[in-house]
């Protein structure tokens, strides 16, 4: 396994990787952690002409609370982002989504902010994303801009990430002190890989009503999604086990489930019930 | 005597590979290397119209390209080395290179030469070939009927070989009160040893000699066979194998690559390195497995087998590799009654050429399919007349009063006491509690099972005179050298060829014991065909009992000639010397003594020897087994099943094998997790798919399901210990008892597990999804 010729440049900076971009019209592509982006060049299936290493640029790595968001710098590993004590204090799925990618190797070198701009369909990290809201903060030739993730990935390794630019930072809310969460996967024997991998965010009031709840799948289509109808069904229900068994046979309602080797399209749609059920009852009982 | 034999002793060959001092083969860089790949053909079956390599002779640093029209007459193709007799068997020649047409995804169609991987790999990309595709034969069962394409244009049918054995008369079945048919499939499986294929040649053009590091399992086979595909004397051709990332089966093949390295060294005098790379291997490294299995068990209701049917349709790839042939007929065919006493059994196996990569010996080779079908029969027939799966496997199995035990195929198994491991088994996983326990949380809807699998092997290989009768290419008797060096240490020399099993240690044991000299004394000098006489390398469980035996004869050998120097030098005769620990004595004067060094040292000096006795302290052995060895056992593994999602969680598994003697249970206990990982992965995870086209669609470990460490519990493994009478260590063979049993112990666990939902069978692997289908689909009922 052996990639094409490419150069290597190392930046060390945001815009000296866009200008960088820009000087190679197009022949560029920036690599972080490199655990998406080697395979393609190793399997030939890209062919840049450079590689533009981002993986020093200080900018990118920083985590911080602003209001009641958490904004995680596009560098942080997922070892860093699973051990990062503003990350567990208020957005703890998201430590426990990126805790169980790939192997302890991969979260050594893997960046979320790689793993978001790769937009790989079976990757994790998208299902805490979306129940967090997550806004991608992107740099490029005319400033910064930001975008939702129903609006960024488009499509199985499709982004919507302008020419020319940076993915800097991820900006996750920080749900209700009274919500708790979770993310249940069931890992492909074979790649790791999520085969379904759903997190939630939910809770009740003092009633016991069920006041919040996001719930979102990876890893059964082309992209990862919001299961708003199984969260249409829950909100301003009394919590009981029969509500959450209904509602959780709308999970594969938002989503266009896929087949492959490993599981149907059917089998997959049973996995959404079953895994949404199981991790809405972890959360809420 | 010191115990050294039957120690847990840590591995000897351990400290050199954790710290980084082993040498494999992508370690060895010679002066002026170049290195080689092989382009292979994308598509399962196609002509090829026309070759061009003018853009690729342009990659700087490209020093030749060879296609197969380039090496006709020049390298001859590759033969299996298993001709099984009686079978009209049917070889098709297998050229290094594919000259019109390719076979199978992998078939070889250009060997690049370069100077630098990253120059070979550029220049291979460049090569423009033309081909016209053809419909290609993909599975067995169809390759075989009549309108199916023809791998080969002048073999009918696909027919490669059609084997027969026993008989079963029609009346035994008519009067049979129970009966059960099924059909297994034995899925096409990847050894994937961590480390893929590779060869490296270095000729000298002033002596002529070629010497050849391959990533062998049985270097002296691979000179032999390659000695005559390359058209160059055994005296000249050097095969080495380094340290190696195991084989399992899949080193044992002598293959095209290995003969176009050897070939392009020579031709450019220069030497050449080739490193499979990981995708590659899963489509030009043998397979294992790929049988279809149809099984028909007869009995009675008391629980007594009478007769048993299997036929075997096996899938052999495009062509037939080095031990192809013998897999499911001789290894498979000769064991299908397992342990048990039916009085009559049949086998008919057809071997079926198809537009796939070649399958061959894997971990068991054949005795895995055998115990599967085997296993999983006796079972459903339990099922059938309602009868406990333990129970019926005590009516029907051989006792100890009838050893030697000849089985319906005319097998003679040479020792045995099934009811040790099973009672040792059952006491283990506590059955009684077992299924009292099961009885409620099936209340409870829980589903678990227990499964069983009481086995036994054909290992050892083996006699040579048998050898000689099954067709087998080679003599399997086993060869060592006990060199005894001046100051007293041993360097060992053997025919095996370990690549993980640990045979420094456990021959090591066995030098230490016999000699009464420290481990760290003692060499052993493997794998290399200059330094090693003769051997015929490691597989189907023979190392330690045929290897290891003649490791032991040559030591006594060497006893014997070292006593009759201490005689000597005490003025006593021979009779009148003892040997114990290291020390010759003479019996009843304790005092008067002589150490193994000091012997070392005069028979080596040679100043002062009896007569008749010639200086140097050295023996060889050649050691012929009088017949195979029968390592047997009972597996029990304990299941639960997620009935949602099909998710099946292995809760327990105990491990009781007879291997004869142990000699070093931590290394047979490593051996046993092993092969459990593989057989286990047979039944849950593992399977290679091949599309309509004859694509394989999961060529990288993003799709074959190679289980990881965290997919088992603890094991729970124990040894009963029934000696071996075949040879003089008593020991059977214990690395392929993990495969050969496993897998059906599992699948008989998940059967049981979902007995309620009243299902039979599954096909292997036991995805998730298969599962929840068959609960659905029986539910919905
Ligand atoms: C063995 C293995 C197992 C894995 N298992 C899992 C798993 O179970 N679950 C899972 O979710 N993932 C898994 N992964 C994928 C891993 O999580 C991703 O590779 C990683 O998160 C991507 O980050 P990276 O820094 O390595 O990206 P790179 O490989 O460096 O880049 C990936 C892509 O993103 C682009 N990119 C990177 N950073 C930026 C940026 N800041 N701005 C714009 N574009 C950018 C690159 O140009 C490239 O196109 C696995 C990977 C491996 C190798």
């Amino acid at each position: 396994m052996i990639p094409s010729k490419f150069d290597y440049v190392r930046v060390n900076s945001i815009d000296e990787a866009i200008q960088q971009l820009q000087q190679l019209n197009g022949e560029g592509k920036l690599i972080a952690g490199g655990h998406s982006l080697v395979p393609l060049l190793k399997f030939r299936l890209t062919e840049p002409g450079a590689l533009i290493d981002i993986s020093r640029i200080a900018e990118l790595k920083e985590v911080r609370k602003e209001g009641n968001r958490i904004v995680v710098g596009a560098l942080n590993t997922h070892f860093q982002v699973a051990n990062n004590q503003i990350v567990k204090e208020h957005i703890p799925v998201l430590a426990e989504t990126v805790r169980q990618i790939g192997d302890i190797q991969v979260r050594n070198r893997g960046t979320i902010g790689g793993n978001i701009a790769h937009a790989d369909p079976a990757a994790d990290l998208p299902a805490a994303a979306h129940v967090l809201d997550a806004k991608i903060m992107i740099q490029g030739e005319d400033g910064a801009e930001t975008m939702d993730m129903e609006s960024f990935v488009i499509g199985p390794l499709i982004t919507m990430l302008p020419e020319n630019s940076v993915l800097t930072a991820i900006s996750f809310t920080i749900p209700p002190s009274h919500t708790k969460s979770a993310y249940l996967k069931f890992s492909h024997p074979a790649s790791g890989y999520p085969v379904i991998g759903v997190a939630v965010v939910a809770g009740v009031d003092e009633n016991n009503m069920i006041d919040y709840a996001k719930v979102a799948i990876t890893g059964v289509g082309d992209v990862a999604y919001r299961a708003t109808a199984v969260e249409e069904k829950l909100l301003g229900q009394e919590l009981s086990e029969t509500v959450i068994k209904e509602a959780s046979q709308y999970a594969a309602e938002d989503g266009e489930i896929a087949n492959d080797l490993f599981s149907s399209e059917e089998y997959r749609r049973n996995l959404c019930k079953v895994y949404t059920e199981r991790a809405l009852k972890a959360v809420l009982f | 005597m010191t115990k050294v034999v039957g120690t847990r002793l840590k591995r000897k060959e351990d400290p050199k590979l954790i710290t980084g001092h082993g040498s494999f083969a992508d370690d060895i860089q010679l002066p002026g290397m170049l290195h080689a790949a092989v382009l292979r053909s994308p598509h399962a079956h196609a002509v090829i119209k026309k070759i061009n390599v003018e853009e690729a002779l342009k990659v700087p640093g490209v020093v030749a390209i060879y296609t197969g029209k380039d090496l006709e007459g020049k390298i001859g193709p590759v033969p299996t080395s298993w001709y099984v007799p009686d079978c009209d068997l049917k070889e098709a020649p297998q050229y290094p290179l594919a000259i019109d047409r390719v076979r199978y995804v992998g078939d070889g169609v250009a060997l690049v030469i370069a100077e630098g991987r990253y120059a070979v790999k550029d220049a291979m990309y460049l090569i423009d070939v033309e081909y016209e595709t053809l419909s290609p034969a993909v599975g067995q069962k169809e390759s075989l009927k009549d309108n199916a394409p023809l791998v080969h244009d002048d073999i009918e049918n696909n027919l490669a070989f059609h084997w027969k054995a026993g008989t079963v008369p029609e009346e035994v079945c008519e009067k049979a009160e129970a009966s059960v048919k099924q059909s297994f499939y034995v899925q096409r499986v990847a050894p994937s040893p961590i480390e893929t294929r590779a060869a490296i040649g270095r000729y000298n053009p002033g002596t002529g000699e070629l010497t050849l590091w391959c990533t062998s399992q049985n270097p002296h086979i691979h000179r032999m066979v390659l000695s005559e595909v390359l058209d160059i004397t055994e005296a000249k051709l050097r095969v080495i194998s380094p340290d190696m990332g195991g084989g399992f089966g899949g080193k044992i093949g002598v293959y095209p690559d290995e003969a176009l390295v050897g070939f392009a060294a020579r031709d450019l005098c220069r030497p050449v390195k080739w490193i499979e790379e990981r995708s590659e291997h899963f489509t030009a490294a043998n397979f294992g497995r790929d049988e279809v299995i149809d099984v028909e068990i007869y009995g009675q209701k008391d629980g007594t087998i009478t007769a048993l049917r299997v036929t075997n349709t096996h899938n052999v790839g495009a062509y037939l590799s080095t031990m192809g042939p013998g897999v499911s007929t001789i290894d498979f065919g000769l064991m299908i009654t397992g342990i048990y006493k039916i009085p009559y059994a049949s086998c008919e196996t057809f071997g079926v050429y198809t537009n796939t990569t070649p399958t061959d010996a894997y971990r068991g080779a054949g005795k895995p399919e055998s115990t599967y079908q085997i296993e999983r029969a006796i079972d459903l027939f339990a099922k059938e007349i309602g009868m406990d799966p333990v129970e019926i496997r005590r009516i029907n199995m051989a006792q100890k009063e009838d050893f030697p035990f000849t089985n319906a195929q005319g097998l003679v198994y040479d020792s045995g006491d099934y009811e040790k491991p099973l009672t040792k088994a059952l006491e283990m996983v506590d059955y009684q509690k077992f299924r009292e326990e099961q009885k409620e949380l099936r209340k409870r809807g829980k589903l678990v099972g227990i499964g069983f699998s009481t086995y036994v092997e054909l290992c050892g290989f083996g006699p040579s005179k048998v050898a000689g009768g099954i067709g087998f290419q080679g003599g399997i008797w086993e060869n060592a050298t006990v060199r005894v060096h001046p100051r007293g240490s041993v360097t060992v020399y053997c025919g095996t060829s370990p690549h993980g099993q640990g045979h420094a240690t456990t021959f090591g044991q066995i030098v230490s014991e016999k000699l009464g000299i420290p481990m760290d004394d003692i060499e052993l000098v493997f794998s290399d065909t200059k330094s090693v006489s003769m051997g015929w390398g490691t597989y189907g469980s023979r190392s330690v009992a045929v290897g290891g035996s003649s490791v032991a004869i040559a030591a006594d050998r060497v006893i014997d000639k070292a006593k009759k120097i201490a005689a000597h030098e005490l003025e006593v005769s021979v009779e009148e010397i003892v040997f114990e620990e290291g020390i010759f004595s003479v019996k009843g004067s304790p005092s008067l003594q002589r150490t193994f060094k000091e012997i070392a040292k005069s028979a080596n000096m040679a100043w002062n020897l009896p007569e008749g006795i010639e200086p140097s302290l050295e023996a060889s052995s050649y050691f012929d087994p009088e017949n195979f060895v029968y390592p047997f056992g009972t597996h029990i593994a304990v299941v639960e099943v997620d009935k949602e999602t099909g998710q099946i969680e292995l809760k327990r598994y105990v491990a009781v094998d007879d291997v004869g003697r142990v000699i070093n249970p931590l290394t047979a206990e490593g051996q046993v997790h092993g092969g459990l990982a593989q057989g286990i992965g047979q039944a849950l995870w593992e399977g290679i798919v091949y599309s309509k086209d004859g694509q394989n669609l999961t060529g990288t470990f993003m799709d074959y399901a190679m289980p990881k460490a965290r997919f088992f519990p603890k094991f729970e493994t124990a040894f009963t210990e029934t000696l071996s009478p075949v040879n003089p260590i008593g020991a059977k063979g214990v690395g392929e008892t993990g495969t050969t049993a496993s897998t059906p112990a599992i699948m008989n666990a998940v059967m049981d597990a979902l007995e309620p939902y009243g299902i039979k069978d599954i096909e292997m692997p036991l995805t998730p999804e298969k599962v929840w289908r068959a609960i659905s689909e029986s539910e919905g009922k």
